[in-house]
This record gives structure tokens, sequence and C-alpha cells, in this order.
């Protein structure tokens, strides 16, 4: 890519490209954004916007429990949920479950408000 | 106390960290010279490695290998220390920074706040430098920003202590050695060498073959996952190869500028013809990712389109068995 070529169209995010200049020396330029890349990273929040929604219904429709929403709108997933949490994969699918999730402890609830940043009544509220 | 530390704005974190830190220390070693030595070109597929929900697809060697490999072959001692506890942690790098000693830290991205949310992902290798402690708050110098930032002490503690895959565990590093003067030359060939057998293996899922098998990949994903997925999936190759810090063309040009650079050191002409060669398979990576977010920017559901993508890969993975090749030819 020559320097000249170096993308500048709009994005949140400067990076640093590698570019040949005119004498054909590798030199460092700026580049504000480029178009594919930004599409690709569109996508990618938009879906994670979609799965969030989801289960944000399936939460009012009472087929899984607010940890699961919560979770989607993190960008995580049971792998990544479980090793912040400290509980088992198994244990925090268990928990998706609604009748499961009722009968949590404060401890347990405690524990996944605390990776969400949000207090145990929000953590709850969800399903109003 | 803030120590003297200039902040140069790198395309990746990794080797921007470890050329800032060389730098500091009075040794001048781009960028594209740390990438080139510590091997840090590739390419893998990683089926059973689910990023966002799509496999992933690397460009570059395992985090923290790039200064591993870097260290040893210009002979530094390098000093690097992980934790189970975070408030050890933080008392080690506080240690660090009253020594007058700016240090590498290994963080995860998903808590850093001063990036934008789109790049916020449960990813777990990115890298900075923190040169000073002010009111509590840590000076942070990270390399792919433009210039220097601020993290409170809770905020640097959540990133240490990411969790998932490559969990950081606060992961601390910074040369501790220096020989008395750099030798590039063994240096640079190690790197190559390296960077040929990765790029040439016999794994179906690395280098050139890798290339391959993602392309025949590519190819049935829309009859077996659908089109929503194959999208998702090819805008994963987009994003990992355009990702911060690749330099552009999933790190096809950094290595070109170090091939150019060791040209120079080396007084080898080949090399400075392969880094013509590098560059142009780099822009073939560019026209790759510009096709593929065509495809998932108009949601076309023709199968041809995958095809033709696939096709790109399969050219590119053609010149780049012949450029390594020549390339391990060239420094034999």
């Amino acid at each position: 890519m020559k320097k000249s070529e170096v993308p500048q169209d709009k994005s949140n995010f400067k990076d640093l490209y590698y570019a040949v200049d005119d004498e054909g020396n590798y030199v460092t330029a700026t580049s504000s954004g480029w178009d594919p890349k930004k599409i690709a990273l569109d996508n990618a929040m938009r879906d994670i916007g979609e799965r969030t929604e989801k289960a944000r219904i399936r939460v009012v429709e009472g087929k899984t429990s607010p940890i699961e929403y919560f979770m989607e709108m993190h960008k995580m997933d049971p792998n990544i949920l479980s090793s912040y949490v400290g509980i088992w994969k198994w244990r925090v699918k268990r928990h998706f479950k609604p009748s499961i999730f009722r009968k949590l402890s404060l401890i347990t609830l405690k524990k996944y408000a605390d990776v969400f940043d949000v207090s145990i009544d929000q953590l709850k509220s969800i399903t109003k | 106390m803030e120590l003297s530390f200039t902040h140069h704005q790198a395309a990746h974190c990794e080797n921007g960290v470890v050329s800032n830190l060389m730098k500091h220390n009075g040794f001048e070693v781009s960028e594209p010279m740390v990438f080139g030595i510590g091997g840090g070109l590739i390419f893998l597929y990683i089926p059973f490695l689910m990023v966002n929900h799509a496999p992933s697809f690397t460009y570059r060697i395992m985090p923290g290998h790039i200064f591993k490999n870097f260290a040893k072959r210009v002979g530094i001692k390098i000093k690097r220390e992980k934790f189970k506890n975070p408030k050890q942690a933080q008392v080690r790098l506080d240690e660090n920074l009253q020594n007058n000693n700016p240090v590498g830290l290994q963080v995860g991205v998903f808590n850093l706040i001063y990036f934008p949310d789109e790049f916020r992902f449960h990813f777990n290798a990115h890298n900075l430098v923190v040169y000073g402690k002010e009111g509590g708050n840590y000076l942070i110098s990270d390399p792919v920003m433009e210039s220097v930032t601020s993290l409170t002490e809770k905020e640097l503690e959540k990133v240490r202590f990411a969790k998932g895959v490559f969990a950081p565990k606060g992961h601390i590093y910074y040369p501790t050695g220096f020989p008395e003067e750099l030798k590039l030359e063994t240096a640079i060939v190690k790197g190559i060498k390296q960077v040929c057998n990765q790029m040439l293996g016999v794994l179906p899922v690395l280098g050139v073959r890798g290339i391959r098998y993602t392309a025949n990949l590519i190819r049935k994903w829309p009859e077996k996952k659908g089109i929503k997925k194959a999208n998702h999936y090819l805008g994963q190759i987009v994003r990992m190869q355009e990702e911060i810090g690749t330099g552009g063309g999933g790190f096809r040009y950094i290595y070109a500028a170090f091939l150019q650079e060791s040209s120079k050191v080396l007084n080898n002409e080949k090399l400075a013809e392969l880094s013509k060669e590098m560059t142009v398979i780099g822009d073939m990576w560019r026209d790759f990712a510009l096709d593929a977010s065509r495809i998932y920017k108009n949601r076309s559901s023709k199968d041809d389109v995958y095809n033709d993508v696939a096709d790109q890969l399969l050219i590119i993975a053609d010149k780049e068995e012949k450029i390594f090749k020549k390339l391990k030819k060239a420094i034999a």
C-alpha cells in the first residue's frame, strides 16, 4: 500500500499503518478509519444488540433468567461468565433456568451482580 | 511520580511495548524489527477458540511470544511475573515505578475504558506500559493510542485481572539486563527462519495450508451454517485481519517493513525485493477484506460470491508459499 492510499474513512479510532512512500521506503501513516473494517465492527456490534434483545424477550416470556440477558449485554458467553463469577459453567447454565434462578442464594446473586456491575435488585428487576 | 518515558504510537501493542521499552533503555529498535525478530507472522485457524460466537483466525503468534523470542535472540534478559493476588500485583508494580522502571503489562481489553465500545471485546492479550503514578492514578502509555492516558487503581486492577482465555493474571514484564551491543544479524536470520517454518508448516490449519483450509471453509459456510452465520464468520476473518494493531493487511505490511530494514542490516538485496513482493501480498489481503465486506454489507445470498473470495484466498496462499520458499533460500 502506498502512503497516499492509506484510507481516511470515518471511524472512532485512529490507527497506525505501515505504507510505502514515493521512494519505496516503508514509513508509518495514521488512518482515520477504513469502511470495510468499520462495517465488520458495526455488524459485530449489531449482532450483540440482537442477541441481547432476544435474551430480554426470553426473560419476559419466562424462558430464561436475567443472567443470560446480562451475559449477552456484556458480550460474554457461558465460558467467560463462568470464569468471571468463579462458578462452573454447567452451574452457570443451570442458573439460566427461571425456576433455579428464583431459588439462588443472596451470595450467588451478589457474585453475578458484582460482575455485571449492577445491584441485586437490578439483576432481578428485569423480569418485572 | 512520573518517569521520563517517551510515548511512540505503534501499529501493534506487543511490538510497540517492546520497542518503546527498548528505546527507553537507549536502544533504537523499530517496531517491525521487534515483530520480525520475534517471528510474529503466522496464519492459524483455531476452530475451538470461539471469540464473540465465531471461530478464531489469527495472523500473529501467541501473545507474549514475540517479546520472549525477541529477548532470547538479541540477548536481553527479561523478568516476567504473574500473580494470584491483585494486591500483590499492585505492590510489585508500585515497587518498579519507585525504582524508576517503566514496565509492560498484559491486560484485557473489555474494561479498558479509553477504547471505543466496538473494540472492547473479551480479548485478553493487549499490552501497555505503565510509566508513573500521580495522585493515585497510573500513567499509561498504550502503544496503539496516539497519546498517553491514565487509569485509576481500580480500573487498572480490573484489566490486569480480566478473566477468560489468556487471562493476564496481573502479568508484568520488563527487561533487566542488556548486552553491550545488540547482535541484530543472527537474530534476524533466526526470526525469518521461524516465520518460514510457521508459514510452510505441515499442520492443515497452519500457514499457507491454513489459508487454503479457510478458503474451503468459506465455500461451505453458506450451505452448512446459513447466510447469517457465514457472514458473521467472514466478518470475523476481516476483523482479526484488520484489527487495531495489525498495521493493515494482517501484519503483512509490518513484515514487509521488517524485510526492507533487514536488507540494509544484512546487506542482502534479495530481502529488499521480497519486501516489495510482501507489500503486494498485503494489498491482496486488503482486496480480500474489501470484497468480503461487500458480501456482508449487501447480505448477498448467491453462492458464487463466497467462492469468489475463497478463490482470492487460494491465490494469496500460492503467492505466500512462493515468497516464504524464496525467503528461506535468501537467508540460507
